[in-house]
């Protein structure tokens, strides 16, 4: 008798660590970027202690820098063997993510009945970049569409209408144009237009404009690009014509982190930036300003853009598990709709719109909804396979166009040459 | 049978080599190694691959560039650096009112981490409203895009190095001069011997270690100091500021091309392993060492 008891608290004992160790994931890493100016860390550690007071789960957020930095953090810290249970990276990096394999689906992770009814309560826009290999790879988290910010002030000013925003790209550089002013001496006081041409960063404003020519930059499956075609180089011709044609954007590169200061202070009458950055604008405006939808050729169209969850190989099952709960519980419509209004970023989903939070808010500041509407003419981020290595030789390229040395037409070319040899492994026709 | 003393003394070395093998050795042929292999890809074992990648190094555009790049960088920052380092510890040497708080003030670049550098000098470049373009301004200077322009961008960040590093060397000479003997002086006085003669002849004499050892650091920070690259430009525009280390940097961990890496890797070991050879085989024999 007593020797069965022993028996069976000695095999009690041996099974607790397995039990123990699927019931208490109590502590789970994520790395997350921040691309705007603002309090978002704040936000992001509200979130967490919320969830913790919820569900006893220590969510560590860690700040890992912009979405480049937070990519190479990310990866380098897994292949460490260590690394976060999950990240917020961007939407775009999901074939070279896969390349690394590095990546667990979220149907390895386990979805049921009601975890796909949850994935197809998002907009379908904000899963484009999440579906390969009929798996979902990733989960919309703090989504954008890159928008135009403008000084309503300084439209008053020049003699425009504050209240119309143009539409197509003749009109949009009309307007930059009137907006340039210099003083006596001729210097430029303040700039028509600026948009983000540094590494990891230009790939995206060029990702618009391209879109805006109605050409993809893109094959699905990440394995060509189309650079040289001549609607795309139409899309640089207009980007480096905003400088040396009309004069309305300075030479050389622009840089995202500078933008929000330069429209902040008055330096710049329109900026290219992302739906984020709103909460900060509002923040900090002392001038009136208004949201547009971004021109385009012939009617407006636009560029999604921002980040999604990803969940990594390296996470036991009961860790994926208590990741993919907290995914869940973070893109609850409640949630979405208090990221989106204290962030400006969209709410991953239709749902959260119907939220009385979002709902109200929208009806007090209709900055909100602007770049929501634009969603049916936004493309997917350009997204292909060594998806970094591409970016650098698109945004060299670019570069190399905005400072003059390379004509539009030759900097395409060079940047199709460059990212055909790099994808030339992944094409298996 | 070996000698008890040679026993003892490899047993005294050896934390030392093990430390030394272990970080710098081991990962060096390693990396050597490496330099014959492609990246792998998944758990496939990587193919080797001979000398095809230092081939396709010869064909890589951006990888001459940076080559060029760094050559500019340590050709400007090297001489810049020391000379300035030089002049400031002759002006802060000699009893003038509040020396101690030029010594701090030449000193403070160096205190700060090159990150925080590399942001206060983003400020001074920025176009239209930052310091510089603000100064520039009231003398009828126009607008500059300092780091957003090919022609600017290298000299900028140049400008940054020099800035930051001169404060340390400073601290060098300045040590090296207080050590001086003053009687060389007083030697040098009683013959009648000019200021300037002095100098030149006795002073940068005596100070020709200190030199070496200045010119060794400036020589390794020139390729080993990329901070405020990545702060700063990130090798733009159209990798006008792109530096050799910082490319490794993009290679390895950007792009995950970890066999290219390892292949520019060996290529800046030599080029380093050259100048050592060239400074203390050459330079260091012609230093005199009291």
């Amino acid at each position: 008798m007593i020797r069965r008891r022993r028996l069976l608290a000695t095999t009690a004992a041996l099974a607790a660590p397995a039990v123990l160790r699927a019931q208490t994931v109590r502590k789970l890493t994520f790395y997350y970027p921040v691309a705007v100016g603002g309090a978002l860390t704040a936000i992001v550690d509200g979130l967490c202690s919320a969830y913790q007071k919820e569900t006893g789960v220590t969510v560590e957020a860690v700040y890992a820098g912009d979405y480049s930095q937070t990519l190479i953090k990310t990866t380098t810290a897994i292949r460490g063997g260590g690394g976060p249970h999950f990240a917020v990276l961007l939407a775009a990096e999901m074939h070279s993510l896969q390349d690394q394999d590095i990546l667990v689906s979220l149907d390895e992770i386990g979805l049921d009945q009601d975890g796909r009814k949850w994935l197809d309560g998002f907009y379908p826009a904000f899963l484009a970049n999440s579906h390969a290999e009929g798996k979902t790879w990733s989960v919309p988290f703090q989504r954008s569409t890159a928008i135009f910010y403008y000084n309503k002030a300084a439209f008053s000013e020049a003699g425009l209408d504050p209240d119309k925003f143009p539409t197509t790209w003749s009109a949009l550089a009309d307007t930059a144009t009137k907006l340039v002013k210099r003083d006596p001496k001729g210097d430029v006081t303040r700039w028509g237009i600026k948009m983000a041409s540094d590494l990891g960063n230009a790939q995206w404003t060029f990702g618009a404009l391209a879109n805006q020519a109605e050409q993809p930059l893109m094959n699905e499956a990440g394995t060509e690009v189309y650079f040289n075609r001549p609607k795309t180089i139409e899309a640089m011709t207009f980007w480096r014509d905003l400088a040396s044609r009309y004069h309305a954007t300075p030479d050389g590169m622009s840089s995202w982190p500078q933008l929000s200061p330069d429209f902040l202070s008055g330096n710049t009458a329109i900026i290219q930036h992302t739906t984020g950055n709103l909460a900060n604008v509002r923040d900090k405006a002392t001038f009136p300003f208004g949201v547009a939808g971004l021109a385009g050729k012939n009617s407006p169209h636009t560029v999604v853009g921002g980040g999604n969850l990803y969940f990594f190989k390296n996470a036991s099952p009961e860790e994926r598990q208590a990741s993919l709960k907290f995914a869940r519980w973070v893109s609850a419509p409640e949630r979405a709709a208090e990221w989106s209004i204290r962030t400006g970023y969209i709410a991953t989903s239709p749902a959260a719109y119907d939220t009385p939070a979002l709902r109200d808010f929208i009806a007090k500041v209709p900055e909100a909804n602007v770049a929501r509407t634009f969603l049916p003419v936004a493309t997917g981020e350009l997204s292909v396979h060594e998806n970094q290595r591409v970016y650098k030789v698109l945004t060299d390229n670019i570069q190399g166009c905005l400072t003059g040395a390379k004509t539009p037409a030759q900097a395409m070319a060079d940047a199709q040459t460059e990212a055909d040899r790099i994808l030339r492994p992944f094409k298996r026709t | 049978m070996m000698r008890r003393e040679t026993v003892q003394a490899y047993l005294l070395l050896l934390p030392a080599v093990i430390l030394l093998v272990a970080f710098t050795h081991w990962p060096a042929i390693e990396t050597l190694v490496d330099s014959f292999y492609a990246t792998p890809h998944g758990s496939r074992p990587p193919p080797f691959v001979g000398l095809d990648n230092y081939a396709a190094l010869l064909d890589d555009t951006v990888f001459w560039q940076a080559l060029r790049n760094n050559a500019v960088y340590a050709a400007a920052t090297i001489p810049s650096a020391i000379i300035l380092a030089l002049l400031m510890a002759l002006a802060v040497n000699g009893a003038l009112p509040g020396r101690t708080f030029l010594r701090l003030a030449y000193f403070l670049p160096t205190m700060l981490p090159m990150i925080a550098v590399a942001n206060i000098w983003m400020f001074f470049y920025t176009p239209d409203y930052g310091l510089f373009d603000r100064v520039l301004s009231w003398f009828g200077g126009g607008r500059h895009n300092w780091l957003g322009d090919t022609s600017t961008a290298l000299p900028a960040v140049i400008a940054v190095a020099v800035w930051k590093e001169a404060g340390f060397f400073m601290i060098f000479y300045l040590a090296a001069l207080q050590t001086m003997p003053t009687d060389l002086r007083e030697a040098a006085t009683l013959e009648g011997s000019s200021r300037w003669n002095y100098f030149l002849r006795v002073t940068i004499p005596l100070l020709m270690p200190t030199s070496l050892f200045v010119l060794v650091n400036a020589v390794i920070n020139a390729f080993r100091v990329i901070d405020h690259i990545v702060v700063m430009t990130r090798g733009g525009p159209d990798n006008a500021t792109t530096l050799l280390l910082y490319y490794i940097y993009e290679t390895g961990f950007r792009f995950w091309d970890t066999a290219m890496a390892a292949t520019l890797t060996i290529v800046l070991l030599a080029i380093l392993a050259l100048t050592a050879w060239l400074q203390f085989g050459v330079l260091g024999k012609r230093v005199h060492y009291r």
